[in-house]
């Protein structure tokens, strides 16, 4: 309780909280929600009346209390002991809020990882020490690396299993070190950890007296907060164009950047350049600029035919604006992703026909070896760098560059089946084909 | 590039903005679109956030489904809004099964799954609705924490949740087949100490019934046989937030369908209630 009454000491005083959201990815059965359940325990962060109702759950099953069914609501998941959803739950520490993402580690529930994975701002990486590195281990560490997840601090769990053993530690670290190393991903920790019996999530005992870094809790506040993007070039993909009354208002969320009342702005792909006479809110305080993350209004000096989808930038310094693209892409969907195949492109609030131009470099996520190159498809759970062509020119960015405008996914029929992010296109000028 | 005065997105404008891009994209995608209305903290909010994503106004209708047995003081607080914020609202009733006396005496799922889940079924098929607008959260239990911003219910109002859409990066299933209908929830990432701090901040109306009386209130609103009230001296707002920093009782224990059975949530929810 002693977290929770700091927290509360804080946000009495009117401190602003800063919200972290973390995922915990892994291997099925590596103990995922077992961690988080028990993060959850060991912080007094469970309601009232749960841990019986689990405990009362658990005993008519004739199950040993399992942590993970804190997290695991569903009949089936608690049934089979897989998590077959992300779950999120809310918890703090004295230096911040955090929603906890517990994501499946089951490869047929890939696409509810990505779900999960997709908003946060860090991860944990779960293994198990007796299996050791195993194949969504590598594509779960993979797919962080896609997302644009920078930050992973890897938990080697079930320790009690393996005695505490350095060396286990030690060779699931090093095997795992390198593999991430490929990636160009370096783990902030590695955690040797029993969630089940609760060494070094919340509190140490003397089971790992060889080992002197965070326990899981301390690793959280570790981590760095997202930065803001306000030094970036404005974005304000437009949303919608509204006439409720005698204002015309062009509504859409700041990406990156700031806007401000009178300055001159090009909307692209479209080209019409016009200047903000004011930036319209609801019951907000007034304020002449609107920050990243927010949803907003403008109105123009001078009337405009706005559209969704157009993009809102400084006159002088727009997004890119072209037909080609070459991406990494990762694909969910059961039908494949196939080379000469028609899709649905959609980057912020742009949406465009696309055709796959070129399939290069598969590669299969759980081992990174490739699968071939100058391939006509991509299946399930594989990566792929593509060529698209666009049925029509749409503003974007390199995802290296502004994340929100340098990624997209892509919608075969009614299914969203996969994601993709920017290394070029064909107004880049550092590429040739 | 000019530097701004240091200011950033406070927590409560970060929630906020969120779910305003939500209901714009919803407002956007879908023409046939409704808002579900309980009269209780959370939809009132997001008819609020609505108000604010579209400048004051609220372009999408409310649906209240009234069960007959709400407490009479939330029906007293919708009318009055209705006028003084001027809101289209259709309220739907289950009229088959409350002439033929539906009521919690038959099973409280029961009653839930007739004068809920089957009044909406028979409005949203009335009035040709393609989607739906709720104020669920992630936090106020297990089901809801598994849901997505953007979800779909089949034909038989069913909800996948074995099978949901993948959804990441503000990219939502717009794109559906017909005779499916797809839920919106656009507070799903608020907590319920996150919505009364909103409501403080806001000064945003809510329903009497939430403060203490000769020493209850209501945490939690539906009907009036199934919904309990704790003990709290909360008279206030205020009190209410410092009341929810110190609690460790869960916001739900008070509604007595939860507690019908370990998975109740998970078989109501399956079926289409909110």
């Amino acid at each position: 309780m002693a977290i929770q009454n700091l927290v509360i000491d804080g946000l009495k005083a009117g401190a602003r909280r800063e919200t972290m959201n973390i995922v915990i990815v892994g291997h099925v059965d590596h103990g995922k929600s077992t961690l988080v359940g028990r993060l959850f325990y060991d912080t007094g962060s469970i309601p009232d009346g749960k841990y019986e109702a689990v405990a009362r759950v658990c005993q008519d099953t004739g199950k040993p209390f399992e942590f993970a069914f804190l997290l695991d609501a569903l009949e089936e998941e608690r049934d089979q002991g897989v998590t077959i959803d992300t779950s999120r739950v809310f918890f703090s520490t004295d230096k911040r809020d955090y929603v906890i993402i517990d994501a499946p580690g089951h490869k047929e529930f890939l696409k509810n990882m990505v779900t999960g994975a997709a908003s946060a701002d860090a991860a944990l990486l779960l293994i198990d020490a007796e299996e050791g590195v195993q194949e969504q281990t590598r594509r779960h560490g993979h797919l962080l690396k896609l997302l644009g997840i920078r930050q992973v601090t890897v938990v080697i769990n079930k320790m009690d299993l393996v005695d505490y053993s350095r060396g286990v530690f030690e060779r699931v670290r090093s095997e795992y070190a390198e593999f991430l190393s490929r990636l160009d991903v370096m783990p902030t920790y590695f955690i040797p950890v029993s969630a089940r019996e609760g060494v070094n999530v919340a509190a140490r005992n003397g089971s790992t007296s060889w080992y002197d870094g965070p326990t899981v809790l301390e690793s959280l506040d570790m981590f760095e907060a997202t930065r803001l993007k306000q030094d970036k070039p404005l974005r304000m993909p437009v949303q919608d164009v509204y006439k409720f009354d005698k204002r015309r208002i062009i509504a859409g969320r700041v990406e990156s950047g700031i806007l401000r009342v009178g300055d001159r702005v090009l909307f692209s792909p479209s080209r019409h350049e016009g200047v903000v006479k004011s930036i319209e809110r609801w019951n907000s305080p007034l304020r002449d600029f609107a920050l990243p993350g927010e949803s907003i209004g403008l109105t123009l000096t001078e009337q405009l035919f706005i559209e969704r989808g157009d993009v809102v930038s400084h006159a002088d310094n727009p997004p890119n604006v072209g037909a080609t693209i070459a991406a990494n892409v990762f694909w969910l969907g059961n039908r494949h992703l196939r080379s000469g195949g028609k899709y649905v492109l959609k980057l912020a609030t742009q949406e465009v026909e696309c055709r796959v131009a070129a399939i290069t470099d598969v590669v299969d996520t759980a081992t990174l070896n490739a699968v071939g190159s100058e391939a006509v498809e991509v299946a399930k759970n594989e990566i792929a760098s593509v060529v698209i062509d666009l049925a029509k020119p749409i503003a974007f960015d390199r995802f290296t560059d502004i994340v929100e405008m340098g990624r997209f996914v892509i919608v075969d029929e009614y299914e969203l089946s996969g994601g993709g992010t920017i290394l070029w296109s064909d107004a880049a000028s550092n590429y040739v084909i | 590039m000019n530097v701004i005065p240091a200011a950033e997105l406070d927590y409560l404008d970060a929630l906020e903005s969120q779910s305003i891009y939500i209901l714009r994209e919803a407002f956007k995608k879908f023409k046939r679109i409704a808002m579900l209305w309980s009269i209780g903290k959370d939809s009132t909010v997001l008819l609020w956030l609505a108000r604010k994503a579209f400048f004051g106004h609220c372009p999408i209708p409310l649906v209240h489904i009234d069960t007959t047995l709400k407490i009479p003081e939330m029906i007293e607080f919708r009318d009055r809004l209705v006028t003084e914020w001027n809101l289209r609202l259709i309220v739907g009733k289950n009229e088959e099964a409350l002439a033929a006396g539906m009521g919690p005496d038959k099973g409280r799922i029961t009653c839930c799954n007739a004068l809920k889940t089957e009044a909406l079924q028979q409005l949203m098929a009335r009035e040709q609705f393609t989607a739906l607008i709720l104020g669920i959260r992630r936090d106020e239990e297990g089901t809801r924490a598994k849901e997505r911003y953007f979800s779909p219910r089949d034909r038989n109002f069913e909800w996948n949740y074995k099978d949901q859409p993948p959804e990441f990066w503000d990219q939502f299933k717009t794109d559906f087949d017909k005779d499916t209908h797809i839920r919106v929830h656009p507070l799903l990432h608020w907590s319920e100490i996150d919505v009364w701090r909103y409501i403080r901040r806001e000064n945003i109306p809510v329903v009497g019934l939430y403060f203490s009386r000769d020493g209850e209130r209501y945490r939690s609103l539906g009907c009036a046989p199934c919904t309990g009230r704790i003990k709290s001296d909360a008279a206030t707002v205020d009190d209410i937030i410092e009341e929810l920093y110190n609690t460790t009782t869960s916001e739900r224990a008070v509604r007595a369908q939860d507690q019908e059975d370990t998975y109740a949530m998970q078989k109501l929810r399956a079926k289409g209630y909110m």
